[in-house]
């Protein structure tokens, strides 16, 4: 039988069970993305702070969870947290694994975002009379989230595609139900394709919207 | 968790050795597929500058497809679809290891050309305006004056790159190819301990990529002038 | 090289630069509606004018940086930028225009150097792979020149460790070492704070004395007054006055020219 015609035979087989998957892809990625922008913000206060421990706790976090993959973190927390008697569940597990490692990029784009904005900026606002805290609020706050836009959501492309890794932990997303197909049927060709075409449908207009936002920031600047 | 320090003493003799060795395929790995994907990279971001309206569409939707997956769906597709769909043709059913090096080597690919092109497009025009003024073909324009000081703009980004892919050799392991997880996964089951195990592989992966994430900085703060 | 080239005699007395009819537009934007000039050979020809008037425009295309949307230009008796295909022309992509640029120095309004080369290597680097120089013959031209312009002791240095007037000044000498028959310059000192305009025009004011062909976009009025032997005045893409600067400059003709004029020496 050819490409075609298996395809349209199995496709309303297929589809069902992937996109099932694509929602939990997205419902993971969601919960790590909260959860890095939450604890990222943490880290990169920590890593701001004059205290020397504080600063130097939060740049071995960000070094250590940037210079491991996340595939072995998600592994020691699925596997790890058993044994001080936590029992994830596998999608519970998938999000505080991608959310932790995330957190560690999040903290360096703050960081980042926060550092460019030029210090004629703080100055301009003190000079105004502003009190450091309003000069944040009123004037480098605006401008940094703007400044940070696009490189958060390139994160979140990148958080979209790293949920892939989680079917290791058996959480029921696409790659999950792919693989699952695959090994029932050997259609790996179709099912496979079928599987990249959800990611690209999910990536390609975010990566859309990353332009808009860069191609903005640029002329704002 | 502070048996980790017992389960440590009583194991790290027998592991280390068998998960070192383990990282020198994770190292190979990644130096073959980092070679591959620049030059993919570089021949898709000069195809993707062609005059050529045909090829510059190809090559913007080999990076769109390419970078729009996770780099798993590319590894499984080539391991997985060739002896699949032409089971007779022995050259196609490739090792893991190959597989890993052309999956991985096409993901970059894509993030590369894409990294090449920012790269160029990044000069400011004027310098292509005063090489041709100067009576340059484009040709030598690109050489002698575009392409070296790409060069040094893309040098960070490249370097980023290069610890990324390190990392993501671990995901190799889910097609079997020989590198540090797959190793540590094996141990892992065998010894019942998977946390320990896996932790002393992130901390060997941390080991291999420390070093290029320092060289990483050290290049970005070399750079005197930045345009 | 390709194509058939429509060339005209070549007298002593021929101009060597000649621009015919020439329209640019850009999408629906006419920039250049109908301009014709002749250049003779050693004339100091200055272009001075509003923003948006087109007198950069019309300097690109005489390099053809700006291929024209109609119209042509020949120099030194040649017609550049454009092949004769049957009874059509077409113009010639920028690797065909590559050898017609070496006798064209254009001098940029934001220099352009190359920041990876030094001074000198900025110099020869187009002497060497363009004409296939020798490097130490290739040298010490470029020192030559580097000094012609008050830069000999600064060859070795890199464009960021020099000043603006500085950059302009090696960017000439980089274009003088191409020894080109005429030669270009696109508001050379725009871009210069005020104290530094004046190095970049002493060089200018000698070049002019040595008998070649030049071009000069400007807004330095009095430069204009000292060097040229012709000035235009353009706005709106089209010339207006074109007279010896003395007419021009004291007793212009046009309302328009006039009030262009006196706007700019208000400052």
């Amino acid at each position: 039988m050819g490409f075609w015609e298996i395809m349209f035979e199995q496709f309303p087989y297929f589809m069902p069970l992937l996109l099932r998957g694509a929602i939990m892809t997205v419902t993971v990625a969601v919960g790590a993305l909260a959860l890095a922008l939450l604890l990222g913000l943490v880290v990169a206060l920590l890593k701001m702070s004059p205290l020397r421990m504080l600063h130097g706790l939060a740049s071995a976090y960000i070094e250590i969870l940037r210079g491991t993959p996340a595939l072995a973190q998600l592994f020691v927390i699925y596997f790890g947290l058993p044994d001080i008697g936590i029992h994830p569940e596998p999608v519970t597990a998938a999000i505080i694994g991608l959310g932790i490692n995330g957190s560690a990029y999040l903290a360096e784009i703050y960081r980042a975002g926060i550092e460019a904005i030029h210090k004629g900026q703080i100055e301009a606002a003190l000079s105004l009379g502003m009190t450091p805290t309003r000069a944040m609020q009123y004037i480098i706050l605006p401008q940094a989230l703007r400044m940070m836009l696009p490189p958060i959501t390139n994160f979140s492309i990148i958080l979209l595609k790293d949920t892939a890794l989680v079917s290791v932990v058996a959480a029921p997303e696409i790659m999950f139900f792919a693989r699952n197909l695959v090994t029932e049927t050997f259609l790996s060709m179709h099912v496979y394709l079928l599987a990249a075409l959800i990611y690209l449908c999910m990536t390609i207009p975010m990566a859309r919207v990353v332009a808009v936002l860069e191609r903005n920031r640029q002329a704002w600047q | 968790m502070f048996d980790l320090v017992d389960i440590y003493r009583e194991n790290l003799a027998a592991w280390l050795p068998e998960m070192v060795q383990a990282c020198f395929g994770t190292l190979k790995l990644a130096f073959l597929s980092f070679l591959l994907a620049v030059a993919v990279g570089l021949l898709v971001a000069l195809l993707r500058t062609s005059a050529n309206a045909l090829v510059r569409a190809i090559a913007i939707c080999y990076i769109e497809v390419a970078r729009g997956m996770p780099a798993l769906v590319i590894l499984y597709i080539v391991y997985f679809v060739p002896p699949q769909i032409a089971p007779g043709v022995k050259w196609l059913a490739l090792s893991s290891f190959t597989a890993a090096i052309i999956g991985l080597a096409i993901h970059g690919g894509a993030i590369l050309a894409e990294i090449f092109r920012s790269g160029i497009e990044a000069l400011h025009h004027g310098q292509k305006e005063a090489a041709l003024s100067l009576g340059m073909t484009p040709a030598k324009a690109m050489a002698y004056i575009i392409l070296p000081q790409a060069m040094r703009i893309v040098l960070p980004p490249v370097a980023n790159y290069s610890i990324g892919l390190l990392k993501d050799t671990a995901v190799c392991a889910l097609i079997a190819a020989p590198e540090l997880m797959l190793r540590a996964k094996d141990l892992a089951s065998s010894s019942f301990q998977p946390m320990a195990v896996f932790l002393l592989a992130a901390a060997l992966y941390f080991v291999m990529s420390y070093p290029l994430a320092l060289l990483a900085r050290h290049i970005e703060s070399r750079l005197s002038y930045s345009r | 090289m390709p194509g058939k080239k429509n060339s005209e005699p070549k007298s002593p007395d021929a101009p060597l630069l000649r621009i015919r009819d020439l329209h640019k537009s850009f999408g629906d934007l006419e920039v250049l509606s109908g301009i014709d000039v002749d250049v003779r050979r050693g004339e100091k020809l200055c272009i001075i004018g509003p923003s948006g008037s087109g007198k950069t425009t019309l300097l690109r295309c005489v390099n053809y940086l700006e291929k024209p949307t109609s119209g042509h230009i020949w120099i030194d008796g040649t017609l550049i930028g454009e092949k004769q295909v049957g009874d059509r022309f077409v113009h010639l992509s920028d690797h065909e225009l590559a050898k017609e640029r070496q006798e064209i120095g254009f001098v940029f309004q934001r220099f352009n150097l190359f920041p990876h080369l030094t001074a000198l290597q900025n110099v020869t680097i187009a002497p060497r792979k363009v004409l296939g120089k020798p490097v130490d013959e290739a040298e010490a031209e470029g020192k030559a020149m580097l000094e012609k312009v008050g830069l000999g002791h600064k060859f070795n240095e890199y464009p960021e460790r020099l000043s603006g007037g500085q950059q302009q000044r090696v960017a000439i000498a980089r274009v003088l070492a191409m020894q080109p028959k005429l030669m270009l310059f696109d508001e050379a000192t725009s871009a210069l704070d005020p104290e530094l305009v004046g190095e970049v025009l002493r060089v200018m004011r000698e070049l002019a004395t040595e008998g070649r062909t030049m071009v000069v976009v400007t807004h330095e009025i009095q430069f204009a007054a000292e060097v040229a032997d012709r000035v235009i005045f353009m706005d709106e893409g089209k010339i207006v006055e074109d007279g010896p600067p003395a007419a021009i400059l004291t007793n212009a003709q046009h309302a328009r020219t006039r009030a262009f004029l006196s706007q700019i020496t208000e400052r």
